[in-house]
């Protein structure tokens, strides 16, 4: 009997949340490893949809906005191009809006058991981020198909920028999740907020088109990700640090006031879940 | 330095009132809200933040504070409302409280509900390890456990086998099983022996009382079954609004709390917007139909239950009758015709009329359920009182001199002839 339990009223955010964090990471793998069994039982064509997906949207995109808009795509081939975008998109859009409505869906568990809640949203990134493995196969083929040779630079910058996409999806999401327990018609404006925020981003356009004001959009977190994947990956242009820098900066900050909103809701998730 | 494994100091909770209902808001009406009256809304705000807020406050804990020392096997009970899940979903750490403070040594393990966190679509193996992660056991602990809770759950041949497929009582036993295995200092457990039939609970039971007794736990042990209460600890808490009313000894406890459980007449439950179908108001009425939870043995009383359903459902509605936590009568509305109702969307209200001498004078309490047996339970109120009372024109008082002995009072019929000459 060495560790003592101690309850008391609750601060809004201490050191202490973060190591409990670290004692439940168990619960956290099988957290992840629960919605991506489900998911793949669920679905009959299983893994497939994680890569039908992103590619049926591309495929359309590339037909629509490739060859009849004829949508400039800084000499890559459209295709490759749109597709890259795409895959750090739906990581980020489908990641936020299972995240915004994690707590509710697992409102039974959370009425009945305790465990630091933040697991819950990182888990449900943490399986888009499985997805996103399994899609990025797809670009892979693709390039071989266009015989085009991915700059190994580019690959040196990828875990940088999922570490910012990942930010950006737990930040935002943590906030959404919060909301979404307090208000409970949030859920439904949230897809339509998702789509508008897609063409600010420029996953069918290259930012290039915004000229020289487009150090604004770097703002928008997943412009400077889909921005550097391009310049990295596809060597559409040189890396740019500083954008990389804004992406990382402004995802900080939704981080941290997604965490702090979301422990500051979290007392009384309990009461009115 | 004392030797206490939980010592709750103080301990507060308290609810704004529309928090604890449960409800929650759409921010459509609070933008409409805002919008429409900009100037009331800006002094809610302002009142909010000055601490001088109409809204009402609610402590559905106040000042709770007890000991509990290693080993100890105590019970909690007291009326709904009284504050007993409250004061486990804090100690649970649920919920935090608002004042006070608990401290608990060793490694604490909380049992709110059987299967918390099953999914339909895993197997039964997966299900024991991720149900087995959300309570709280490691792997290596639940890889210890496995062959002991696959023997205990009986499901050997369908552990590969998603548990949808399972039938309830298969479902049930597997979760209790894998609960079981927890091995905690400090062990929390509420109502679990609420659901699965009467022979499952005896299971439980048993499984409990091997629990407490063979390894030495501390337990604290929520319900309304008084004769488990009775069964498995040796001290009890009894809570009522929220305070610690008394904590004795079971036996001086129970009989206590029986002697002052007030007599309410009409008891409207909490809306549960998730239940498809839920008892919203129960009300016992005296023959002349006049609300009366005190009744005289010789007459009849009527026990009125108004309940709604929300999605339509097959479901029976049942009454169980207790005395002192042993079961007396399960009645239901199928034992006339052994069929099962289609309840549609609505309010419904039924009148159950109770007979003369039925029961013997005493208190008693029942629970009502909605439920498809050994299907599912979807709703049950449990711990709602009566008292039969001797009366004076009871000609049977007479003759027994109120001393009347047994539960049940029907009269039977005597039919004596001399057969000698």
């Amino acid at each position: 009997m060495t560790n003592v339990t101690i309850i008391k009223p609750k601060k809004v955010l201490s050191l202490r949340d973060f190591k409990e964090l670290w004692d439940y990471k168990e619960l956290l793998y099988f957290f992840v490893w629960r919605d991506f069994k489900v998911r793949y039982k669920q679905t009959i064509i299983g893994i497939g949809w994680a890569i039908f997906q992103p590619f049926m949207t591309m495929v359309v995109f590339s037909i629509f906005f490739g060859k009849l808009l004829k949508i400039p795509s800084d000499g890559v081939p459209y295709p490759i191009f749109v597709y890259t975008g795409l895959l750090f998109w739906q990581f980020f859009s489908s990641a936020l809006s299972e995240t915004s409505n994690v707590l509710i869906s697992n409102q039974a568990i959370i009425t009945k058991v305790y465990f630091p809640r933040l697991i819950l949203p990182l888990s449900s990134v943490a399986t888009k981020l499985v997805d996103f493995a399994i899609a990025s196969v797809i670009l892979a083929g693709m390039m071989v198909y266009y015989g085009y040779t991915p700059h190994l630079s580019g690959l040196f910058i990828l875990p940088l920028l999922l570490a910012i996409t990942f930010m950006a999806s737990v930040g935002g999401g943590l906030f959404l999740a919060a909301i979404n327990v307090k208000y409970r018609d949030v859920r439904y404006v949230l897809p339509f907020f998702i789509q508008i925020l897609m063409f600010l981003t420029p996953v069918i356009y290259p930012a290039s088109i915004a000229g020289k004001y487009s150090w604004i959009l770097a703002f928008n977190p997943m412009m400077g990700v889909i921005q550097s994947a391009r310049a990295g990956i596809l060597g559409t242009a040189p890396i740019n640090w500083t954008l990389i820098g804004i992406s990382f900066m402004a995802c900080a900050v939704l981080l941290a006031i997604g965490v702090i909103y979301f422990k500051k809701v979290e007392r009384y998730f309990a009461d009115i879940a | 330095m004392n030797n206490n494994i939980i010592e709750v100091k103080n301990l507060g909770k308290k609810y704004t009132i529309n928090h604890h209902r449960g409800n929650y808001v759409a921010l459509r009406d609070v933008l409409t809200a805002i919008i429409k009256r900009p100037l009331f809304f800006l002094k809610k705000k302002a009142k909010e933040i000055a601490g001088i807020d109409t809204k009402e406050d609610f402590w559905a804990l106040k000042d709770v504070s007890f000991n509990i020392e290693p080993g100890e096997v105590v019970g909690v009970i007291g009326r709904n409302g009284a504050g007993k899940s409250t004061l486990l979903k804090i100690l649970t750490g649920i919920t935090p409280p608002t004042t006070g403070e608990i401290k608990m040594k060793g490694k604490v393990a909380s049992l709110l509900e059987v299967g918390t966190g099953f999914h339909p679509e895993l197997t039964g193996r997966e299900n024991i390890f991720l149900n087995g992660a959300i309570l709280g056991m490691t792997k290596r602990e639940i890889l210890r456990n496995f062959d002991s809770i696959v023997k205990f759950a009986e499901i050997e041949k369908f552990l590969d086998t998603p548990v949808k497929y399972y039938s309830s009582g298969m479902y049930v036993r597997l979760a209790f099983s894998v609960a079981s295995h927890m091995e905690p200092d400090v062990l929390l457990v509420d109502e679990v022996l609420a659901v699965g039939d009467t022979e499952f609970q005896k299971k439980c039971l048993g499984k409990m009382e091997e629990v407490t007794n063979k390894q030495g736990r501390t337990i604290l042990f929520v319900s309304h079954n008084l004769s488990a209460i009775k069964r498995l600890c040796k001290k009890t808490i009894l809570l009522e609004k929220g305070m610690v009313k008394m904590f004795d000894t079971t036996e001086k406890v129970i009989g206590h709390y029986l002697s002052i459980s007030t007599q309410n007449a009409v008891n409207n439950f909490e809306f549960d917007q998730n239940k498809k179908a839920q008892v919203t108001r129960v009300s016992i009425k005296n023959k002349n139909d006049n609300f009366n939870s005190q009744i005289p043995i010789e007459e009849k009383f009527y026990i009125e239950i108004d309940f709604e359903v929300l999605k339509q459902t097959k479901a029976i509605l049942s009454i169980l009758f207790f005395s002192e936590g042993d079961i007396l009568l399960l009645s239901s509305e199928s034992d006339k015709d052994a069929t099962i109702r289609e309840y549609l969307p609505g309010k419904y209200k039924t009148k159950v009329t109770v007979p003369s001498h039925l029961f013997n004078v005493g208190m008693y309490f029942f629970e009502i359920r909605i439920h498809r047996p050994g299907v599912e339970l979807i709703d049950f109120k449990q711990n709602i009182n009566f008292e039969i009372k001797d009366s004076n024109d009871n000609p049977h008082s007479i003759i027994f001199n109120g001393e009347h002995s047994g539960k049940i009072a029907t009269i039977l019929d005597y039919q004596t002839k001399k057969i000698n000459d």
